[in-house]
């Protein structure tokens, strides 16, 4: 189409809107913008949190203390989860490539309300400075881990008020994003781009928007309780007033198990984008895949108890909990068949983003299948609260939504910056995620079943040898992501210049320049045919 | 041309209100979570919050109901009469919403300082000697009031907004996505009162 002549146009980054210099930056309304100030921000966040975790793993190379005191630990913990989940791996996906890629996907020129846009980022950017000031402001950083549960949140003596002003806002951020996303997915796709027409990514944000803005609020008046519970002594989950405890937990987890969605759906949405192109094959089971998404959204509201199985819930719910458990595990297995599906007999090309989205898809079926083992009654009480937790988690989290985000980077890279990144260099450095990651998380599996509890500073001897190869592979895989990241800064100055198409994709972000221009589109597309049609017509129309 | 400039700025309200609903979903919501935790409460000392709320002035309660609901038809009345293009009739309307939000805050005020004056605020020592269902009610009723009235006070502020734009024409007849969005938050706020009211003042 438009992209023959991509000399003359403008890019977004280039472009010289009403602002100069920095300002042409941070008050941009600009959603491809905004999603950079997003994507550096988060990358900031991301190497903090991840330098709080290689203390933790230091601290961990031997029994006793080594490095640092009990309180100190508990700091790091705690902060580690709440910058990881509430400033990295919920916003991440949907405010970065969502942001950049979604109104492009449904071939609009922005999303529909682009200074709500600007303003979630800023709320955003709150936010996560108020966790980050938790650390250092009023008596020393919280000690309650990520998940605030009372009493200990309420009587804690460190900063809690911070932490949990800092999810609040965060969650406030989240929402507006996702109504936005709602609003945009409504009413500005392209002409003739029906639902049943538009790219999987774009439908995985929609149920990943629908949770964001149901689920969220229920944790917003939830920390609003527990604040008020410290400030004005009101009591509502503290048993010494009459309260519950058990209720903040219903609460809690009402919200942060959605949320586990939240991050991990919009995950799934970047590799079913990137397996289609990579086999140069249409995905397999377009409509599956997309139900299966709702069905996650949907599921996933009803399966927070597992949580709780030794917090004293009833034979019957943890019966019923049990149950949704293992049916949520139905549509991720669909999309795990219909990627593989996608592959099969499709002309592979092995290039970085696919060799992420095929580890996501390795990591995401062992953090899976172990995911099954704790939502059975039986087995959760023996691995409740033990390092196999943090494993399960960290393959799905990690595993999962973080391999998915470096393929979507590897992916969208030429797209967002117009330069290629070195494809050797990226090699290595999966090598190094992925050597690393494994050797990071897979003995807290062993010495989980064994017995290691989490969130111990300390530990017996015999778990030592676990501890010692994750502590090696926490390096190794810091490695890695240095020199992941190394790759991609040092490629956008030096990197060749990006063609329009460098990946011979399909969707509508290959058919318009690298970096697209401000507006993304000269004329608005309009939409003949369902998505990932790699015949000779859509491809003569891309070239 | 004007047709389509009419179609455009259709398809902008539609846009904007779709925003706008979806935003007092999440509203729902967070009250949601306050009347879930009622509910909890309620079941597990129901005695407690029977005597509870029959120290709340179910007076001062079903004033303050009529005034909101008043102010809720006012305020779509003012819309309509946007929408007939009769600004002064608009103008006027929105004032007589925010002059009962007032009353209405003005009531508030003193239920509160009332209550205050008798030590029973969260944290008091008076509070702390009563039974625990009691105290849990007194507990969720600032909780619930409270954050229902910082919702009238950022409803006010809309509304505020909305008298300036209508007085300088930036609100008119073919723009007032703002007075009737301000118009839906106004109804919510409304409306989760309508629930307040009863489960606080009512069931005694």
């Amino acid at each position: 189409m438009s992209n023959s002549e991509s000399g003359t146009h403008i890019s977004y980054l280039e472009y010289k809107g009403k602002y100069k210099g920095i300002l042409s930056w941070l008050l941009s309304t600009d959603h491809k913008r905004i999603a950079l100030l997003y994507f550096y921000t988060i990358t900031v966040f991301f190497f903090i949190a991840v330098i709080l975790g290689e203390l933790m793993r230091m601290e961990l190379i031997a029994p006793g203390q080594t490095i640092m005191g009990p309180q100190t630990y508990n700091g790091l913990f705690t902060i580690h989860g709440v910058i990881m989940i509430f400033v990295i791996v919920i916003p991440a996906l949907p405010a970065i490539f969502g942001n950049f890629f979604l109104p492009i996907l449904i071939g609009a020129k922005d999303v529909a309300f682009p200074r709500l846009n600007l303003f979630s980022y800023y709320l955003f950017l709150i936010g996560a400075i108020l966790g980050v000031l938790s650390q250092f402001a009023g008596n020393g950083p919280p000690d309650t881990g990520w998940t605030f549960y009372v009493p200990y949140s309420a009587q804690s003596s460190t900063n809690v008020i911070f932490a949990l002003s800092a999810a609040f806002v965060l969650g406030f951020s989240s929402i507006l994003t996702g109504l936005n996303f709602i609003v945009t997915i409504h009413r500005m796709r392209a002409p003739g781009m029906g639902w049943f027409r538009m790219p999987l990514f774009p439908w995985s944000l929609y149920a990943t928007a629908w949770i964001q803005v149901l689920a969220t609020p229920i944790i917003g008046i939830t920390l609003l309780m527990v604040i008020a519970e410290r400030v004005l002594n009101i009591g509502f989950f503290d048993p010494a007033l009459g309260g519950d405890p058990v209720l903040f937990q219903h609460l809690f987890w009402i919200y942060s198990h959605p949320a586990v969605y939240i991050m991990v759906l919009p995950a799934m949405g970047i590799v079913t984008e990137i397996f289609p192109t990579f086999s140069q094959k249409p995905v397999f089971g377009y409509t599956a895949i997309l139900f299966s998404s709702l069905a996650i959204a949907f599921v996933g509201y009803f399966v927070w108890g597992h949580h709780m199985f030794t917090a004293g819930i009833s034979y019957g719910s943890r019966w019923f909990f049990s149950f949704l458990t293992f049916i949520v595990a139905v549509p991720s297995a669909i999309k795990v068949f219909n990627w593989i599906s996608t592959m099969y007999g499709g002309s592979i090309d092995l290039k970085p983003p696919l060799l992420y989205a095929i580890s996501f898809i390795f990591l995401f079926m062992i953090g899976g299948f172990t995911g099954l083992t704790l939502g059975a009654l039986a087995a959760n009480i023996q691995v409740h609260d033990t390092a196999f937790v943090v494993a399960h988690f960290h393959y799905i989290i990690f595993g999962g939504m973080g391999f998915a985000t470096f393929a979507g980077i590897h992916y969208w890279y030429p797209k967002m910056f117009g330069r290629m990144y070195n494809n050797n260099i990226a090699y290595i450095a999966w090598g190094f995620n992925f050597i690393g990651f494994n050797l990071l998380y897979f003995p807290q599996f062993v010495i989980g079943i064994q017995g290691m509890p989490r969130r111990y500073f300390d530990y017996l001897p015999q778990f030592q040898t676990g501890e010692v190869i994750s502590t090696i592979g926490g390096f190794i895989l810091l490695i890695g992501l240095v020199l992941m990241v190394f790759n991609l800064v040092r490629s956008n100055k030096h990197g060749a210049v990006a063609p329009a198409n460098p990946w011979h994709g399909v969707t509508l972000e290959w058919q318009i320049p690298s970096p697209p221009p401000h507006e993304n589109f000269d004329e608005i597309p309009e939409i003949k045919t369902r998505p990932y049609l790699f015949g000779s017509s859509t491809k003569d129309k891309s070239e | 041309m004007s047709g389509q400039d009419n179609y455009i700025e259709q398809q902008d309200r539609e846009t904007g209100k779709l925003g706008m609903w979806i935003f007092l979903f999440t509203e729902l919501f967070l009250f949601g979570g306050l009347f879930l935790v009622y509910a909890v409460f309620r079941a597990k000392y129901s005695a407690d919050f029977h005597a509870a709320a029959a120290e709340l002035n179910a007076l001062i309660g079903t004033l303050n109901t009529v005034f909101l609901l008043t102010s809720s038809m006012t305020v779509a009345m003012s819309l309509t009469a946007m929408q007939k293009n009769n600004r002064n009739l608009a103008l006027f309307l929105v004032f007589v919403t925010l002059l009962l939000a007032a009353l209405f805050m003005m009531n508030k005020y003193f239920e509160w300082s009332h209550k205050f004056h008798f030590k029973l605020y969260p944290g008091s020592e008076v509070l702390k000697n009563l039974p625990h269902g009691e105290l849990l009610f007194f507990g969720l009723y600032y909780m619930m009031t409270g954050l229902h009235a910082l919702h009238v006070l950022v409803g006010m502020v809309l509304l505020s907004i909305n008298m300036v734009k209508i007085k300088t024409g930036r609100v008119n007849k073919m723009h007032y996505l703002l007075l009737e969005n301000s118009a839906l938050y106004w109804h919510l706020v409304d409306l989760i009162w309508i629930f307040i009211f009863p489960l606080l003042y009512l069931i005694t």
